[in-house]
């Protein structure tokens, strides 16, 4: 079993330090919680929409791992913990959207994987390629419970990045996001509901654990959805958080769970069975596309 | 044995048939986009801005009804204040109106006539024509709001809808100076849902919508399109779908190109003013920051 704590979390706009300071009320909360792994939405640290000012807002990944180490120290979290945070990263003279994975307070304590975001949405309110740089890593990593894998909000919307990390042995998914309500037809908004369905689609599909977390609050009339949700292996949604306001999630995840649930539904031995052909066609695709542009 | 002895039955199957155009919706979900607009203003209001209290100009009409009964629900009616800013020749019902958002929501006002400050410049205006005088209206407001926001500590909040603000239908740095406006994009027809899920009296809701800028003035006369209709083009018209396409959703290529129009005119409007760039930091070019940042 593994306690997850999913922080729909709302940052001051461009206020790292408040917002570290909230961030360390918040853990003092959890700390007696018996809390293995916390997650926090993306663009955490400064909120989402920064424009330009993402170069004064950007930490490296040290940085934030050194501001979470004081923090626990602070207020005295002193068991075991890993935490996975979406933040704007400088590194390498260079602007990127990440999400760090780090482990506290063991003897191999330390960052265990940065994930950059590949898939910069720029288009209608969105604008991250001209503000940030394009990653090009796709990799699950080990953490002390499993593999694990991190996808940042467009990353996930695309099914490919799922597979290729379920491929790799990701068990858990982490989706840190960030995105604005819009169309509200129905109880849930319309891109609400398209998060639940993606989480849903890529955890019944590989049979993995996928857990969304997402940001809140409202910047320059945009409000964030939260809904952050954590779906189970056979695509259940086992906890969810509400529309627009602040609020802990937390879950116990129970990996032994894959096993069976992939036994009922082996569409990802399926999917490792048939890989030839699928990059087969994959590279023909891509050797077409860069031939001739988009068919 | 032959299959011949059984009559042959013809074989029919159910059909489902179903219009696969997909079609912009404009109902929204009340309850979940009142909840939004409640969330988005005690962000950005309070949250952002510090202020505990904010100050909206009742006009007696839907839309300053609606961000009024938003206002109260989300800070409270005791940090509500309604202004009441008739001119001589404005519509005694707009007062009236007024009133019943007041009464109803106990919140606290002031009625302050506009007359002497709009005439104290008109009257020395020899060609003065009622469309200049219904700017000034519209701005002598807006400064008697901002000039009570410092007084009540209180942030103006704006009340202009989406229909009015494609078409150009308001007074530039007049009735859309607020800083902070909830209603900003939602169609005239939502508004009016939204009124009567948040409980607006139906003579609000139900009358003609008029600016009564002029006396005998009303929005659809005006805009020569009915609003129900004009929110449906504009709404396709938004997401890019062509002439041709909203044409078949049954609208004439007549309203069609008096929607396109009247948004085409007026883009300058919903920005400020041009400033000319001659730097690689010029701002909102080059140095770009959001509005919150």
């Amino acid at each position: 079993m593994i306690r997850h704590a999913l922080i729909q979390f709302k940052p001051h706009k461009a206020q790292i330090k408040r917002n570290f300071d909230s961030l360390a009320d918040i853990l003092d909360q959890l700390k007696n919680e018996d809390v293995d792994v916390v997650t926090l939405p993306e663009a955490s640290l400064s909120g989402y929409f920064l424009q330009a000012g993402v170069r004064e807002q950007a930490l490296s990944a040290e940085q934030v791992y050194e501001m979470l180490e004081q923090i626990l120290q602070e207020i005295g979290w002193q068991k075991p913990v890993d935490i996975c945070l979406g933040f704007y990263e400088r590194f390498a003279d260079d602007f990127f959207n990440s999400a760090l994975y780090a482990e506290f307070n063991t003897a191999q304590a330390g960052i265990k994987h940065i994930h950059r975001k590949i898939f910069l949405p720029t288009y209608g309110v969105f604008d991250e390629e001209r503000y940030v740089s394009q990653g090009h890593q796709l990799a699950a990593f080990a953490t002390r419970f499993g593999r694990a894998g991190m996808l940042i909000c467009e990353d996930a919307w695309h099914s490919s990045t799922a597979a290729v990390l379920a491929l790799k042995g990701a068990d858990i998914l982490y989706i840190p996001t960030a995105t604005p309500i819009r169309e509200i037809h129905d109880p849930e908004p319309t891109n609400a509901r398209r998060w639940r369905s993606t989480a849903i689609g890529i955890a019944a599909e590989h049979g993995v654990y996928v857990l969304t977390t997402s940001l809140v609050g409202f910047e320059g009339g945009k409000g964030f959805t939260g809904y952050s949700n954590v779906v189970d292996p056979y695509g259940q949604v086992v906890a969810q958080a509400p529309l627009l306001d602040e609020q802990v999630l937390i879950t116990d995840i129970h990996l032994e769970s894959i096993q069976v649930a992939r036994y009922e539904s082996p569409l990802l031995a399926d999917l490792h069975a048939n890989l030839s052909e699928l990059v087969s066609a994959f590279t023909e695709a891509a050797e077409a596309s860069m031939r001739k542009g988009r068919p | 044995m032959s299959h011949s002895a059984v009559p042959a039955i013809k074989k029919s199957l159910p059909i489902i048939r179903s219009e696969g155009r997909p079609q912009k919706r404009l109902e929204l979900h009340l309850p979940t986009v009142t909840n939004f607009l409640l969330a988005f203003l005690r962000d950005e209001v309070s949250r952002r801005k510090g202020f505990e209290k904010v100050l909206i100009a009742l006009s007696g009409g839907v839309d300053s009804a609606v961000t009024t009964y938003l206002a109260a629900k989300a800070f409270g009616p005791e940090n509500v204040i309604a202004l009441r800013l008739p001119f001589h020749s404005s519509s005694p019902e707009s007062l009236t109106h007024a009133a019943l958002v007041i009464d109803d929501l106990g919140i606290h006002s002031e009625t302050i006539d506009i007359t002497a400050a709009v005439e104290g410049y008109a009257g020395q205006v020899a060609d003065m024509t009622p469309h200049r005088k219904g700017n000034l209206m519209s701005r002598v407001r807006m400064m008697i709001c901002f000039d009570k926001s410092m007084e009540y500590s209180a942030l103006p909040l704006g009340t202009g809808n989406k229909t009015e603000r494609l078409f150009g239908y308001y007074t530039w740095h007049g009735d859309d100076a607020p800083p902070v406006n909830p209603l900003g994009d939602l169609f005239k027809t939502q508004v009016w849902a939204l009124a009567k899920h948040l409980g607006v009296t139906k003579e609000i809701i139900s009358k003609a919508p008029s600016a009564d800028l002029i006396p005998g003035q009303s929005d659809e006369v005006d805009l020569g399109i009915s609003y129900e209709r004009a929110d449906t083009i504009l709404v396709h018209h938004l997401a890019g779908y062509e002439d041709e396409y909203i044409c078949g959703l049954g609208f004439t290529q007549v309203e069609i190109n008096l929607v396109k129009r009247r948004v085409a005119r007026t883009h300058w409007k919903r920005k400020g003013p041009i400033q000319a760039m001659i730097s690689a930091t010029a701002i909102d070019e080059f140095y770009l920051r959001p509005v919150d940042y």
